[in-house]
């Protein structure tokens, strides 16, 4: 029982799980949403590495999203979330509760923040008109972190801000696709990455009511870009980001990473990414964005930690991830147990059945 | 709310009686009144967090067959183990028949049918749809033995090689298809439950137990239409133990489950299908009690069964799919289970961390 409570739940080496003997480090992404432009190269880039179809070309009026949700032709997908001030008032309260919560916290709650000395304390009415000094105190130029300190000092906040954030496959350390898999068409890399063999799949669908967080789709139809002679491969068989398999195999940056232009999609071995992310939210934090925070960077979440981390400026649901995510298969064992206790009491009833007087 | 300058440009704002139950859930919306998103859970436009399964009704379909085979496994060994020639027949035809839909309707469904033998291609037990197909080919083929054995009864000479060679198989073909018959009623329940989809994730102590009732219930309503009176004893019974097993499971399982996520069992089409199934469950249940002696009652309580059954799967199918498609039902409980272990003290295992 030790042994499979280990398989489905839990931190776990992935690569090793899967009877790799020698595996390669693994691999991640760490996207950081907040210096995401929305510039969507590398949907782009996904799609022209990976040959992946059209996947609509309608507006939806959902600020410059038009892709809506990862799927089996969009495999990198940018959310655009547009938000006034009370919402990043929430944000910020809610990530600085994440930090007094039993994380390490930063700084005593109720200490002096170390903000610009002439902004703290100064009434609000005082500032209003002021721009806000792009010399930090350690003579670094950023004009952002200047903004928040003084926003933080002052008690003022933008109107408006606009988030952006690409969203990729998750490659989970439990990854929920991949156990359910029936034909063994989805397999675990040496990378530690979660991969479909497209000429194995048969197009069950399992693996998409089994995502955590609704990335891997079938594709249903041949809809595409046939100019020139194009086809649409792979229709009825599921589909995901693969961490570009092809690439890692010759030590390449995924096409999505290497396309971005801001660095907001990072690439590297997991414990790389890991501590990237960490030292860019502590940066944050220190610079007054308690909104800040980072999903998928525990391994003791419901799915063992994420192969892709990310660093969020408000809760996850804002973005369309799931705040609680957990594999379904953890609780497989259970299920099965109960499925065993109603088939003995299916026989119980037709023994009752037929045990009766012969009439 | 707070205001700005862009206010003037706004479209004006829904009157609070016309949105949606849920607020930022739900519907699309074009109008900007989206900035505003409910207090009480937000979500991305309104899309779906998990996606639905890309299943048809034949999944459905297949779950009542493979219910309906298992309990005929059962009731056509019964009949076998207890001299009760009708009850071995039906069961066996009943059995054969049933898988045999059952198994076109679940490759019908497959993205790729022509590659539905890639299911046999590993054998996988964190997988149920993996343990299902085995399952379902193990049951395959002593059912098949089973009606062989049986046909060869009815049309070989008595004294054949090959009616002797049938007679002698008999017996190893009624235990294997009654050793197959309940994990194959059964695992369909873990098949859903082992999802992200949200009602049938949270069913999944109570399912097994609708469905293996559903089942028997299914089975003694096939044997109560194609048996004749003085046979149908034990059908009569099982209509009654199945369905008590099954009603008695589906008011547990509404009951336990989250609120919120036992909505869908109660709403909409998927909550009629299921109060339907109730009334044919039960009612064909009584009606087999208390007039199953009279063939023709026999034989409209036996059809009541089998469509109670029917819509419970369906509407189980249906329900799972609306949960799944509304952010709602994912987001919603597990804030709630998140803000519940942190009010515990439990906060190591949270996805989103402050650092």
């Amino acid at each position: 029982m030790g042994f499979w409570q280990h398989q489905l739940a839990g931190p776990s080496d992935p690569s090793r799980d899967a009877a790799w003997e020698e595996p390669e480090p693994r691999k991640g992404f760490f996207t950081d949403t907040s210096i995401c432009i929305g510039c969507k190269a590398c949907e782009v880039a996904c799609k022209e590495w990976n040959a992946i179809p059209e996947d609509g070309l309608s507006l939806t009026g959902h600020s410059y999203d038009n892709t809506g949700s990862l799927g089996a032709s969009t495999w990198r997908h940018v959310a655009f979330i547009e938000q006034t001030t009370d919402r990043v008032e929430e944000a910020r309260a809610s990530g600085r509760r994440l930090v007094d919560l039993g994380m390490p916290a930063l700084r005593p709650p109720d200490a002096p923040y170390p903000g610009p000395s002439d902004a703290a304390g100064t009434a609000p009415a005082a500032l209003e008109g002021v721009v806000p000094t792009a010399v930090g105190d350690d003579g670094s130029l950023d004009a952002m972190a200047a903004a928040a300190r003084t926003a933080e000092a002052t008690g003022t906040l933008p109107d408006f801000r606009w988030l952006m954030a690409s969203d990729v496959c998750k490659h989970c350390t439990h990854a929920g696709c991949l156990d359910v898999c029936p034909t063994g068409a989805l397999f675990r890399t040496e990378h530690g990455t979660v991969v479909v063999q497209p000429d194995v799949c048969n197009g069950c669908g399992y693996c998409v009511a089994a995502c955590p967080f609704g990335v891997i789709e079938r594709r249903e139809d041949e809809r595409g870009d046939k100019r020139g002679g194009g086809v649409v491969s792979n229709v009825g068989v599921a589909q995901k980001c693969t961490l570009c398999y092809d690439r890692l195999g010759h030590d390449q940056t995924p096409a999505c990473a290497q396309a971005c232009p801001t660095t907001s999609i990072k690439f590297g071995t997991l414990a790389e990414m890991l501590d990237t992310a960490r030292d860019r939210v502590e940066v944050l934090h220190d610079n007054g964005f308690t909104e800040a925070r980072l999903y998928g960077a525990n391994s003791h979440d419901g799915v063992g930690g994420t192969g892709s981390v990310f660093l969020l400026l408000d809760e996850p649901e804002v973005y369309g991830l799931p705040p609680d995510p957990r594999v379904p298969t953890a609780d497989l064992p259970d299920m099965f147990r109960k499925a065993g206790i109603a088939a003995v009491a299916m026989l119980g009833m037709a023994v009752a059945a037929f045990a009766g007087r012969r009439r | 709310m707070t205001t700005n300058p862009f206010d003037a440009d706004r479209p004006p704002e829904v009157p609070r009686s016309q949105r949606r139950r849920g607020g930022g859930g739900g519907r699309r919306r074009r109008d900007e009144s989206v900035l505003v998103p409910d207090a009480e859970f937000s979500s991305y436009y309104g899309h779906n967090v998990v996606k639905p399964a890309p299943w048809g009704h034949e999944i459905a379909a297949y779950l009542f067959l493979g219910g309906l085979a298992g309990g005929s496994g059962l009731v056509g060994a019964g009949g076998a183990l207890t001299g009760r020639p009708a009850l071995r027949r039906v069961g066996r035809f009943g059995a054969l028949a049933s898988v045999a839909l059952g198994g076109v309707a679940l490759a019908k469904d497959l993205g790729r049918p022509e590659r539905a033998l890639n299911m046999l291609r590993v054998a996988k037990v964190t997988s149920p749809m993996s343990v299902g197909s085995w399952i379902l080919t193990g049951f395959g083929a002593f059912a098949g033995a089973a009606a062989a054995t049986e046909l060869a009864g009815a049309v070989l000479p008595r004294g054949s090689w090959l009616a002797r060679l049938a007679r002698g198989v008999d017996p190893l073909a009624t235990a294997g298809s009654t050793a197959f018959s309940m994990p194959l009623a059964a695992y369909t329940a873990v098949l859903l439950a082992d999802t992200t989809t949200p009602t049938w994730r949270e069913s999944y102590k109570e399912l097994p137990f609708v469905f293996v009732g559903s089942a028997n219930a299914a089975a003694a309503g096939l044997a109560l239409i194609a048996s004749p009176a003085e046979q149908n004893g034990p059908a009569r019974r099982l209509a009654v133990i199945g369905a008590a097993v099954e009603l008695g499971a589906s008011e547990l399982m509404e009951r336990r489950m989250h609120p919120v996520v036992a909505e869908p069992l109660h709403d909409g089409r998927p909550g009629q299908l299921l109060k339907a199934a109730k009334v044919l469950t039960a009612g064909g249940a009584v009606g087999a009690a208390l007039f199953g002696r009279n063939r023709t009652v026999a034989g409209l309580s036996g059809l009541a069964l089998m469509a109670g059954s029917v819509l419970t799967r369906f509407g189980v199918f249906d329900a799972g799919m609306a949960s799944a498609k509304d952010p709602r039902y994912t987001v919603t409980p597990q804030k709630e289970r998140l803000e519940e272990r942190r009010r515990r003290g439990q906060t190591h295992d949270s996805i989103t961390t402050g650092r």
